[in-house]
């Protein structure tokens, strides 16, 4: 029962610096890291010290709050430092690598004949659970809850996001046994959706292919799940991001858990940029310094513009990212920046911003929120690049003020933080949208669950 | 060392001070901030709130100039009646607008002195950066005031207007009620004697009423608006001609005689400052539309709803229930597309009833919202004893209602939302 689906709403943000279809192979890192905050409401509690010799796939911590869902280490070498911040939270887990990866064996499985529990069981142990993520509330999956579906992009329309075709080509047999896996944990369905049909994804079985097409946010999930099988309260559905998918299907197939990943580096500071294939958690800088930047004072970004994090130059590739994003930072003053035409930023409107002019150009954006926060004043712009059949403007104010029937009401249980991340772009209030969805989302976790 | 690192260095001295709010509203007119983006999206779209705020100044501009040789075009005309015979040659000159920018340049003076003075202050009080919500009213507000009003008045209601109407709900963004039009509602109804009469609408009625008063005998004609004519339509009247002959006429012919149609459409007829050249207002609504700042949909269904009352109000006459001699008479059987060109019911659809803080917030809402601003505007125009103008009482009365409008609007999504909840348990 495939759907297509097709979006009108949004907008597709054109940033010069796309990464160029060749795939280099970054050198090896000296370290690696896992910062537990890339696992939202995640409190680690740690199974090594300090010291610790590890093997790719040694548990490293758990979390506090259900023991079975296990982080492991993508590498073997050695744990050298747990840096923690205020309140001894743990900001940054530092394991020193070795020259070359020895794998834990956790033996390979058959997905089509292996039982539901044991799927489940397997990739707890093997550290592929924090690979899944639920809706609502976008956190880590609860490992006994019920999906009643589970919905994988292999579209991205996000700016400067790696080309899920190219990254995933060739991993055809990875992709097909851990969609196989992913669908015996599920009554339901698993709901693929691709950009075109020459996807590496095209050719799956045991899942509905759906053909997504529009601008940004046509390739985030969050958009998809909406358009075909929308959340409803007392619901849950699972969403694994496609990359991921290749490191479940390696551990299934092969019983070793490999964190090697193909990411795209990024962004108009960067001078060629291009793929590399390289692991979770290396330093940046191994890549980057191949790649070479073209300015001093950049924002180096896991993961894409819009959605991702920013780390020192000399940071290290969070978990769940499949793109290095390297922008210019913009702390620079701009004269009669506020009422001058502007032809070198974007602009959902025509107030002396000529981007609807231009609609091949790539623009070299920067770090400068052009304006300052402001109370919410303008209205109905927010609606323009928000697809979901959601008040964008009313659940963001639902959230402010804390009123959790309303969230509840105005459909909090089918959005992620990053389904606001186009609205916030265009706010021309400067309001942090995806922040206050986050501590709004945080807020029903807690008191609702 | 330059400008810019001479003011980032005051910048950093006013940080954290009372004063930095008052400094930065200043030095941010200068330069877009340096501010750089933490968390969240990495990059922002190229529009700030300044710069929203200033495409609407520059949609007003025209207005503004307009209303300024306006200003000296009606005082000149209402002692030469003849010149109205030739608008064009007689408008666009040097006395008129001497005459304009001496009567109107101090209107904007105050209106932006008294309302930004109160909102620097607010902003110190308060901590908060100042808000640019501010740079529109105070450019709003001296193009629906009558030229001639004292402008004592005008910096009594400015200080009340953005006190009570908005700074009491937290500033910018946080008002209930649009705050030109609150500052329009205290003056019409604290001087109600200025706002409403026939003498306040051109520069020097009132000191000419008040010499005629005296025994002096000049000749003019009163300051009475195109609605306050037709509002007194039947009304008998008596004009002296130019050869000093007594003419028996109507208002509502009087009316007629005076002005024409075309010189409602260009604007070459009395009313308040900036609201009379519907064809500046035609062309600041299309520059708003295309520029995306101003809702097409509530400009455009406040148009709908004035025509729909029109319509009804013409029907009405049309089939007698309403007899020649009823006092409402006059104004219901102005036809329906007329309305649209008489008083400022454009000027209120355009820059008044879409100011996005006070309307609806969602599109359906819109809709609705401005429907019925259009459809209560005339309604009130007609019907008002006192005053045959009803925009700003139609507006502020829909801005009360527009979040009861977005509530029944959200009602709906939650229904369709509980909907399909219930038909996947059922």
């Amino acid at each position: 029962m495939s759907k297509d689906i097709k979006i009108r709403k949004g907008l597709n943000i054109r940033l010069k610096g796309e990464a160029e279809k060749t795939l280099s192979n970054a050198p090896r890192s000296r370290t690696f890291a896992i910062r537990p905050s890339d696992f939202h409401l995640i409190t680690p509690k740690m199974v090594l010290k300090e010291g610790a010799k590890l093997q790719a796939g040694d548990t490293i911590f758990y979390s506090k709050s259900n023991e079975a869902i296990k982080f492991v280490s993508p590498v073997s070498g050695t744990l050298t430092e747990i840096e923690r911040g205020a309140k001894r939270v743990i900001k940054k887990l530092l394991i020193e690598g070795d020259q070359q990866d020895s794998y834990k064996d956790f033996g390979a499985i058959d997905p089509s004949s292996a039982s539901p529990e044991s799927i489940r069981e397997f990739l707890l142990t093997a550290g592929c659970w924090p690979f899944i993520k639920q809706r609502p509330y976008d956190v880590i999956a609860k490992p006994d809850s019920e999906p009643k579906a589970i919905f994988i992009s292999g579209y991205s329309t996000a700016p400067l996001a790696a080309d899920l075709d190219f990254i995933l080509q060739g991993k055809e047999k990875e992709l097909q046994a851990a969609l196989t896996a992913l669908s015996k944990l599920t009554d339901g369905q698993v709901h693929v959706c691709i950009g075109n049909s020459d996807s590496p994804l095209s050719g799956m079985n045991d899942v509905t292919i759906h053909k997504v097409k529009g601008p940004h946010p046509a390739g985030n999930v969050g958009t998809q799940i909406a358009k075909i099988d929308p959340v409803n309260k007392g619901e849950i559905i699972w969403t694994v991001s496609s990359q991921d998918l290749v490191i479940i299907g390696e551990l299934i197939l092969s019983g070793k858990f490999n964190a090697e990943r193909i990411i795209a580096l990024a962004g108009s500071s960067v001078k060629s940029p291009k793929y590399y294939k390289t692991k979770i958690g290396s330093e940046v800088s191994t890549f980057v310094y191949d790649s070479g930047l073209d300015e001093e004072n950049v924002r180096v970004i896991s993961g894409d513009v819009l959605t991702g994090t920013a780390i020192s130059p000399k940071g290290h590739l969070g978990f769940y990212s499949s793109t290095v994003s390297i922008i210019p930072e913009g702390d620079d003053y701009e004269f009669f920046g506020w009422n001058k035409p502007v032809f070198n930023k974007i602009s959902p409107t025509r107030a002396l911003t000529f981007s609807w002019m231009l609609p091949n150009k790539k623009f070299e954006l920067n770090t400068n929120t052009n304006g300052e926060h402001r109370a919410f004043v303008v209205t109905g712009n927010y609606e323009e690049v928000f697809p979901l059949d959601i008040y964008p403007l009313q659940i963001l104010k639902a959230c402010m003020v804390e009123d959790l029937d309303q969230m509840e009401a105005l459909g909090m249980y089918e959005v992620a933080p990053e389904d606001f991340s186009l609205t916030e772009f265009v706010c021309v209030s400067k309001q942090p949208h995806q922040q206050i969805i986050r501590k709004g989302l945080d807020l029903m976790y807690k008191e609702i669950g | 060392m330059g400008l810019k690192q001479k003011l980032h260095r005051q910048k950093e001295k006013y940080k954290g001070t009372k004063m930095a709010p008052a400094f930065n509203a200043l030095h941010t007119f200068l330069y877009l901030p340096n501010d750089i983006t933490h968390g969240g999206t990495h990059v922002k779209g190229a529009d700030d709130l300044k710069r929203t705020m200033n495409i609407v100044i520059m949609a007003l501009v025209p207005c503004l100039l307009f209303g300024m040789f306006n200003a000296g075009y009606q005082h000149y005309a209402a002692i030469d009646e003849t010149l109205r015979a030739a608008p064009w040659q007689n408008f666009f000159t040097w006395d008129n607008l001497i005459m304009g920018l001496w009567t109107i340049l101090p209107l904007v003076i105050v209106s932006y002195g008294v309302g930004l003075a109160i909102e620097f202050l607010f902003a110190v009080i308060k901590g908060h950066e100042v808000e640019e919500g501010y740079l529109v009213t105070g450019m709003l507000v001296p193009l629906i005031v009558p030229v001639d009003i004292p402008l004592w008045m005008l910096a009594v209601a400015v200080a009340f207007g953005v006190v009570i109407g908005k700074e009491v709900f937290g500033g910018t963004g946080m008002n209930i009620l649009n705050p030109a039009l609150t500052i329009r509602a205290f003056l019409f109804f604290a001087y109600p004697t200025w706002m409403t009469g026939d003498k306040v609408w051109i520069h020097g009625a009132v000191a000419r009423d008040k010499a005629i008063a005296a025994g002096e005998n000049i000749d003019a004609i009163s300051g009475e608006t195109i609605l306050g004519f037709y509002a007194k339509s039947g009304q008998e009247l008596t004009v002296q001609a130019a050869n000093g002959a007594e003419i028996a006429t109507t208002y509502g012919e009087r009316a007629d005689a005076l002005y024409s149609l075309q010189d409602m459409f260009w604007g070459f007829i009395p009313g308040s400052v900036g609201e009379t050249s519907k064809a500046l207002i035609i062309f600041g609504a299309l520059f708003l539309i295309f520029t995306k700042i101003g809702s097409w949909r509530i400009i455009f269904s406040t148009l709908v709803g004035a025509v729909a009352m029109g319509l009804i109000f013409n029907g009405v006459a049309e089939l007698g229930w309403i007899s020649e001699s009823s006092k409402f008479y006059g104004l219901m059987t102005v036809p329906y597309w007329q309305h649209l060109i008489i008083g400022s019911i454009l000027f209120g659809a355009v820059y008044m009833a879409t100011d996005p803080v006070t309307a609806s917030q969602t599109n359906k809402g819109k809709w609705i919202y401005g429907f019925l601003i259009g459809f209560i505007s005339i309604m009130i125009r007609v019907f008002n004893p006192a005053y045959p103008e009803g925009v700003f009482l139609a507006i502020l009365l829909m801005n009360v209602f527009a979040p009861t409008i977005d509530h029944y609007v959200l009602q709906g999504n939650i229904k369709r939302r509980a909907k399909r909840l219930k038909l996947k348990t059922a």
